[in-house]
């Protein structure tokens, strides 16, 4: 109960802070939208919907990018990290709490853009929404936790893609081929699996990224 | 609490600690000086364990949650208020009756009146005042300060040498200053780098 209590604090305040300044969410929500807009416009009128869905990812997985790239800012403005890392609690409760409020940032983002999808291509059917969530809690799982290394070195713009980005091919190609296939139940079970693993992995490998 | 020996640290190819020898007890007072660059902050990480030696053994006898860090940076959220701030700390070092602890400090270092503003708004002395109030909120068996007289006017340092004077003989104090004279009244190991 106290491990769960101490992620809820840490997550919590991560909204707060987003809240108040505001750095994170207005620029994924314009980010999401504007690459929709161009894809608009930037897709021939008789393209079919499989290619619209396929852009649908790259726009989800470079909207979390984003996100991800600032995610541990406020951390590393005042040093704050060391105190986290010194405090009692275990250090995976860090990373947890870091984990949900990155996914209720892009959550949020989401909202506004799978409604402009829909009108600018094309809807999206049930086992599509689900494979949203589930990339969105793979892109978070993992993404947090490379964010955190990227945020200790000097290039973290840099370094942040080049370490996410490989990790989430699987995730695209699970996102894709649920919104396309007939068979979109297995490409569901593999996100599911990808998620397992890799949020295990994070979890467990956490307290090595933060301490030297 | 303390045992160092050949205590050594590089980052890549360049030393910036090297042949530390050092012991100190329970109730010692240890106060670290030499000019800037002289690996004072990078001894002080050595020690609270958020760096790890290159070279030499290390011991400090006391759990994580026992280090009181006090560092260049007041280690507190901005856009969070002062009172929001101790809270999560208080709850992540598990600090009982919390509450009550946090309302003493905030009074005891000038920050009641302030504690439900955000951090960005406080000037420099007061995110000082507050990071202090962080660091003691866990009443910590070891402190280690880093300039903690930085950015304090008279009456923050003048309340400052209160605490350490109530600290000092019960509690671990490593500090790094670049005023040792301050401090000399209360030191018992005295350790020059560089």
């Amino acid at each position: 109960m106290t491990y769960l209590a101490d992620v809820a604090a840490l997550a919590r305040k991560d909204l707060k802070v987003e809240l108040r300044a505001r750095d994170t969410l207005p620029a994924m929500l314009l980010f999401v939208l504007s690459t929709l807009v161009i894809f608009h416009f930037a897709l021939p009128s008789d393209t079919g919907d499989d290619a619209a869905y396929g852009l649908l990812w790259v726009a989800i997985v470079f909207t979390a990018l984003l996100g991800l790239a600032r995610a541990w800012v406020p951390e590393h403005e005042h040093g704050v990290l060391d105190g986290l890392v010194l405090a009692p609690c275990d250090r995976s409760a860090i990373w947890l709490g870091k984990t949900l409020a990155t996914l209720a940032f892009l959550l949020a983002a989401e909202v506004v853009a799978l409604p402009a999808f829909a009108l600018f291509f094309a809807p999206l059917n049930a086992t599509a929404l689900v494979a949203v969530v589930l990339v969105d809690i793979g892109i978070c799982a993992v993404g947090s936790l490379l964010a955190a290394m990227a945020a200790a070195g000097r290039a973290r713009e840099l370094l942040l893609p080049l370490l996410f980005l490989p990790l989430a091919i699987p995730l695209v190609v699970g996102g894709v081929g649920a919104a396309i296939s007939p068979e979109g139940g297995r490409y569901l079970l593999l996100l599911a699996l990808y998620d397992g693993v890799f949020a295990v992995l994070s979890w467990a490998s956490f307290e090595y990224v933060v301490t030297e | 609490m303390i045992r160092a020996r050949g205590l050594e640290k590089r980052y890549g190819r360049r030393r910036v600690l090297g042949g530390i020898d050092l012991d100190l007890s329970r109730d010692g007072f240890l106060v670290v000086i030499g000019a800037n660059g002289s690996g004072k902050t990078t001894l002080l990480r050595l020690l609270t364990g958020l760096a790890a030696p290159t070279r030499g053994t290390l011991e400090v006898d006391v759990d994580r949650g026992g280090i009181g860090l006090l560092a260049h940076e007041p280690l507190v959220y901005r856009e969070l208020t002062g009172l929001e701030n101790l809270d999560l700390f208080g709850r992540l070092y598990r600090v009982p009756e919390r509450r009550e602890r946090i309302g003493m400090l905030l009074e005891r270092y000038g920050l009641w009146e302030a504690r439900n503003e955000r951090v960005a708004s406080y000037s420099r002395g007061m995110a000082q005042r507050l990071a202090l109030c962080r660091t003691l909120l866990h009443e910590p068996e070891l402190l280690v300060l880093d300039e903690p007289y930085a950015s304090l006017d008279e009456e923050g340092a003048g309340l400052l040498d209160r605490e350490l004077s109530e600290l000092a003989g019960s509690r671990t104090v490593v500090v790094a200053t670049h005023d040792p004279a301050r401090l000399a009244p209360l030191v018992t190991s005295r350790l020059a780098l560089g």
